[in-house]
């Protein structure tokens, strides 16, 4: 089985983020970059089905330069080889024409399943994956906790996560895209051999194509301005924790 | 005009919908309301209450149950007939799964997950958090109308979706579908086996989240628990990494509760998170970052490192004990 998977690079979780000057996009050059957390998820879900069925894990990851470090990453986790869809532009890129660069670099590669994370962590949109199925003709699932493949390799049963404790299995022919809740399996790191072995594994680096894509346009980027009526109790730890403890029992009166 | 996309799933409307209609009648424009499924017409009539110019029942047997493929397909000719200038959804799960598709294939923006529109210089731009809630941002959508948005659960008050004087006109819109063309094959919903802990009844939560680094460090959030006598609960990624087991998680699609104290230690409060606990009487955060959404819908706050502030309230608690 001949596996694809969708990898963004975000920002590390806990750098401390600010608006950039241009303020329709953060200051991000001497960030910290992580893998975009459903994404792992995804690869490790892909490695797991490889090892089951046999194949190759393909990663694909649009964005800068930068964006080779998770890359490397997933190789050293056990990914087979990966395509890189370069360009300045895809590193704040909106859903549409990510998944436009993602599908062009892909056309030709004839994957039999293309797994993408559910949403990435910065931008959210919680589409692109959708979106490069509907660009690729291939039939799709979301929010995917569970894959089965069918003893033949022609179809998929999935397990789709619904609202509020609910779930619903879904069947579809293969190829097929996915996108992947995180949760689904637990997470491999990589060994000192796996990241010995990705330094001799197969980057592919290519231009981005320009491609007709629906826009959307960030005017401005903002702190969302405080409407709560928080009341912070400040101090020292003890001392705002007598305080909370005070006000829990006497104004609350919850305790 | 205006095209909202109703929700129903099993006979009911989800409440979502009233939302996203109440969102729409904010921007003053005309509003037609659609409903897909294989037999909408009792929900259409309830639709019909809301002040609307006209709701669409869009019925075909290949609607039913959901696939994304089915609606789609039906969406994309109702767009081409009623020509909306904009669409919206509410952004429910079902939303997720196919409007980015029905988009793509008409060529159009999808901005989701929007928690306001307004005019700005002229034009309607959509409000949409970033940065799992760090930042805002006004989004322009670029292109031909029309332009599809979400609006995110609770941006809007069902109970602000204004009423009609009278019933609007509910008008069938046909459309043909190949039941051969579609490729997903959905199964009934399920539940997993009753859960071990129902948290629903608890009067008191202690809630941990990410902030706690370690499943090593679990003691500190359990050991409060136990002296508050709450129930110990956790954001998603605690449960994803395995540290506490599903049922214990609170969110989106985890549990919803309303108890009478829920302490939240190390929990940013991302959308999906607050959806399942607002509902709280009174909410505490502990969170180093003064920022974190979580604090919006705190009763109080105390901004600090939970592993000085946790042993503190202990300490508060035993010493008043
Ligand atoms: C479809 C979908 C469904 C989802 N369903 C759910 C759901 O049901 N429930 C849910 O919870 N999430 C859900 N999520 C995930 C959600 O979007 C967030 O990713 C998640 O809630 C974040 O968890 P967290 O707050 O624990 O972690 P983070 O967002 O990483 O926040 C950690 C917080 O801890 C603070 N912190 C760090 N160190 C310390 C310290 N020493 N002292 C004090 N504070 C500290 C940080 O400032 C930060 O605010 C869902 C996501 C999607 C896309
Ligand atoms: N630049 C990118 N390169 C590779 N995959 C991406 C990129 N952007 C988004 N994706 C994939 O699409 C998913 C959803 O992203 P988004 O639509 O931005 O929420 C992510 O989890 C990734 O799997």
């Amino acid at each position: 089985m001949k596996i694809a998977v969708c990898i963004k690079q975000v920002v590390t979780r806990d750098w401390p983020l600010r608006v950039a000057e241009s303020a329709t996009w953060v200051r991000d050059d001497d960030a910290s970059f992580e893998m975009n957390e459903p994404d792992a998820y995804a690869l490790e879900e892909a490695l797991r089905l490889k090892e089951l069925l046999g194949g190759e894990v393909v990663v694909c990851s649009a964005g800068p330069a930068r964006v080779s470090q998770v890359i490397r990453e997933a190789l050293a986790r056990g990914a087979d080889r990966a395509i890189h869809v370069e360009g300045e532009a895809l590193a704040a890129a909106e859903a549409d024409a990510v998944a436009a660069a993602l599908a062009g670099a892909m056309e030709g590669e004839s994957f039999d399943l293309v797994l993408t994370g559910l949403q990435s962590d910065d931008q959210g949109f919680g589409q692109t994956g959708v979106v490069l199925a509907e660009r690729l003709g291939l039939p799709h699932a979301t929010i995917i906790m569970e894959v089965d493949v069918a003893d033949d390799g022609g179809s998929l049963r999935v397990k789709r996560e619904l609202e509020s404790g609910w779930f619903q299995w879904v069947s579809m022919p293969l190829p097929a895209l996915l996108t992947i809740q995180s949760g689904i399996n637990q997470l491999r790191y990589a060994t000192l051999r796996g990241i010995m072995a990705a330094k001799r594994k197969e980057i592919l680096t290519v231009p981005a194509q320009s491609a007709e894509t629906a826009g959307q346009r960030i005017l401005e980027l903002y702190v969302p301005e405080k409407s709560s009526a928080t009341r912070f109790i400040d101090g020292s730890a003890p001392e705002a924790a007598r305080e909370l403890v005070r006000l829990l029992r006497e104004e609350a009166r919850v305790l | 005009m205006i095209l909202v996309v109703a929700e129903q799933r099993g006979g009911a409307l989800n409440p979502a919908t009233w939302e996203t209609v109440a969102a729409a009648q904010q921007t003053g424009e005309s509003i037609t309301v659609a409903l897909v499924g294989a037999d909408v017409q009792k929900l259409a009539a309830e639709l019909a209450a809301a002040e609307v110019a006209e709701v669409l029942a869009v019925e075909h047997d290949a609607l039913e149950p959901y696939t994304p493929d089915g609606f789609v397909a039906a969406l994309a000719q109702v767009m081409e007939k009623a020509c909306p200038e904009l669409v919206l959804f509410p952004h429910t799960y079902q939303t997720r799964d196919y409007a980015p598709a029905l988009a793509a294939r008409l060529g159009r923006v999808f901005i989701p997950d929007c928690i306001a529109s307004k005019v700005r210089d002229g034009q309607r731009v959509f409000v949409r958090p970033m940065f799992q809630g760090k930042f805002m941002a006004d989004v322009l959508p670029q292109g031909p109308a029309p332009h599809f948005a979400s609006f995110q659960i609770g941006a809007c008050r069902a109970d602000a979706c204004a009423r009609g004087a009278a019933p609007a006109p509910v008008r069938e819109a046909a459309v043909e579908i190949d039941a051969a063309a579609i490729r997903q094959r959905p199964e009934a919903p399920f539940k997993e086996a009753k859960q071990a802990v129902d948290l629903t009844q608890a009067e008191r939560i202690v809630a941990v989240g990410r902030g706690i680094k370690g499943q090593e460090h679990l003691p500190v959030a359990q050991d409060l628990a136990k002296a508050l006598d709450a129930e110990l609960a956790a954001s998603r990624p605690i449960c994803d990494s395995g540290w506490l087991p599903m049922d214990r998680q609170i969110g989106s699609s985890g549990q919803t509760v309303a108890p009478k104290l829920y302490l939240a230690v190390g929990i940013s409060g991302a959308i999906q998170h607050l959806v399942g606990m607002k509902g709280a009487r009174t909410i505490v955060a502990v969170n180093k970052d003064a920022d974190a959404p979580i604090f919006e819908v705190a009763d109080y706050g105390i901004v600090g490192d939970l592993f000085e502030v946790v042993p503190a309230i202990m300490a508060a608690l035993e010493g008043e004990a």
